[in-house]
């Protein structure tokens, strides 16, 4: 049994089922607050699903799961979805929904894309940003409402290498303020510069939970092995 | 060819000539038809809203009678609400037969269904979009709603005009419940079908051409509304 109290995602024997396909198989998982974890694994390995999990979009069936509440943490999508509203609107916008008054949401939202390095882009159409911008603006959105636990799926998949170095930075600067960050990528460079541990994931279950380190140094599993040997090809 | 002619001189002088009776019949096909769209919207978006977002078994009924009444045929509409209204009809009491409150009345009928149907495929369409981010963002049902509106609200618009169109375009209805009373229940399209049944083909033509005019001034205005909107954003 895991101890849940000194925790920020406990998952115990954990399934998942959508439309009669087993997407997540007995994950068995504990994070203490202020981790930075990497999710690494092949495409439909159940990387998504296990942080669609933790976030409430994924419902369990059977097993465990204790998360913070939806209203502690924040998912990044690999395709941002921005409102067709101004950069400042899509983040004040959040705020607002959880009863921020309009000014204190404005100054908020200000800061927050200050920090992300769009403060010039603050009354600009949300739509019209180039595909780093509109991601940095998701952060922003999910870094001004203070989550304890941040969940990105693949943040940078389809950004060239500036605008990946920049939300790199902003994961690093939200993990430095305080946040527990999962993080699901094909980066391995990415995963090694922001994770100290590494989850690989194979046939919707976790195979290895390891530090980073010892995990690039020398994968265990089959799988790791494989996956490892094809992305250094 | 020469009938298309002289039906464009003729409509380009009843215009310039600022018309009385023209400007009344103008008015009054603008007011029946803006009022049936307001109202047909203020019944419609609710219905099309909550059929986009429920889960109830009633679903799929509802939006098979929805998209089938958008054919709905204006006589048919015409005819059951001459009998609501008509004096002995169940709601005879309100004096509504043969007035302006009856032709909106019939339009609304016949224009909530389309607005509905419309508007419930566009918000369903834009909720595949939406619908992981306001989870993940914890919005209750009704800021997604709400949220979902407001994101739709250039493809809503065009909703509008397309239910505008219809009740404007529509002589049927309007006919039977209005009885196309000169100076009381006379709108464009009664007026043309009255013209073109009295053989003066070209007034009816020129009349047509008013009508064209009015309705693309209409929806001009609505996309300049829309850019004046998007404007705002740069």
């Amino acid at each position: 049994m895991v101890d849940a109290s000194h925790t920020c995602v406990a998952l115990n024997g954990v399934s998942a089922v959508a439309g009669g396909t087993t997407i997540l198989r007995d994950v068995t998982l504990v994070i203490a607050p202020g981790e930075c974890v990497a999710v690494l694994g092949a495409n439909g390995a159940g990387k998504s699903s296990l942080l669609r999990l933790m976030n409430g979009l994924l419902a369990t069936n059977s097993g465990s799961a204790h998360t913070p509440s939806s209203r502690d943490q924040a998912l990044i999508f690999q395709r941002p979805v921005l409102l067709k509203r101004s950069v400042l609107d899509n983040v004040s916008f959040a705020l607002k929904t959880r009863g921020v008054a309009a000014d204190d949401a404005a100054e908020i939202a200000r800061e927050k894309l200050a920090a992300c390095g769009l403060a010039t882009f603050a009354d600009r159409y949300a739509r019209t940003l180039s595909g780093g911008e509109q991601q940095k603006l998701a952060l922003a959105r999910a870094w001004a409402l203070q989550p304890k636990l941040l969940l990105a799926d693949e943040p940078t998949a389809n950004l060239a290498p500036a605008a990946v170095h920049s939300v790199e930075t902003i994961l690093h600067r939200m993990h430095v303020a305080g946040a527990t960050i999962v993080l699901a990528t094909h980066n391995r460079g990415q995963a090694k510069r922001l994770a100290t541990r590494v989850i690989f994931m194979a046939d919707s279950t976790i195979v290895e939970d390891r530090p980073a380190n010892d995990f690039f140094a020398s994968p265990q599993s089959a799988e790791a092995i494989e996956y490892l040997a094809v992305e250094r090809a | 060819m020469s009938l298309l002619v002289d039906s464009a001189a003729e409509a380009i002088r009843m215009v310039a000539s600022a018309d009385g009776k023209l400007l009344e019949i103008a008015v009054l096909s603008l007011r029946v038809s803006a009022t049936a769209t307001l109202i047909a919207a203020i019944i419609a978006l609710p219905i099309a809203a909550w059929v986009a977002q429920t889960r109830s078994a009633l679903k799929t009924p509802v939006v098979v009678v929805l998209n089938a009444c958008m054919g709905l045929p204006p006589v048919i509409v015409g005819l059951v609400v001459y009998l609501l209204l008509s004096r002995s009809g169940p709601l005879g009491a309100l004096g509504w037969l043969f007035t302006p409150s009856g032709m909106i009345f019939a339009q609304t009928v016949l224009i909530t269904p389309i607005i509905a149907a419309l508007a419930r495929q566009t918000l369903e369409d834009a909720q595949i979009e939406y619908r992981d981010l306001f989870a993940s963002l914890g919005l209750s049902r009704w800021q997604s709603l709400v949220t979902l509106l407001v994101e739709t609200r250039f493809s809503l618009l065009v909703v509008l005009l397309a239910g505008f169109g219809r009740a404007i375009a529509e002589v049927g209805a309007v006919m039977m419940v209005g009885g196309n009373i000169a100076g009381e229940t006379r709108v464009m399209t009664t007026a043309i079908a009255l013209e073109t049944s009295k053989g003066e083909l070209a007034l009816a033509l020129a009349l047509g051409m008013v009508l064209l005019a009015i309705v693309l001034v209409v929806n001009g205005f609505a996309h300049w509304g829309k850019m004046w909107i998007g404007r705002r954003y740069g």
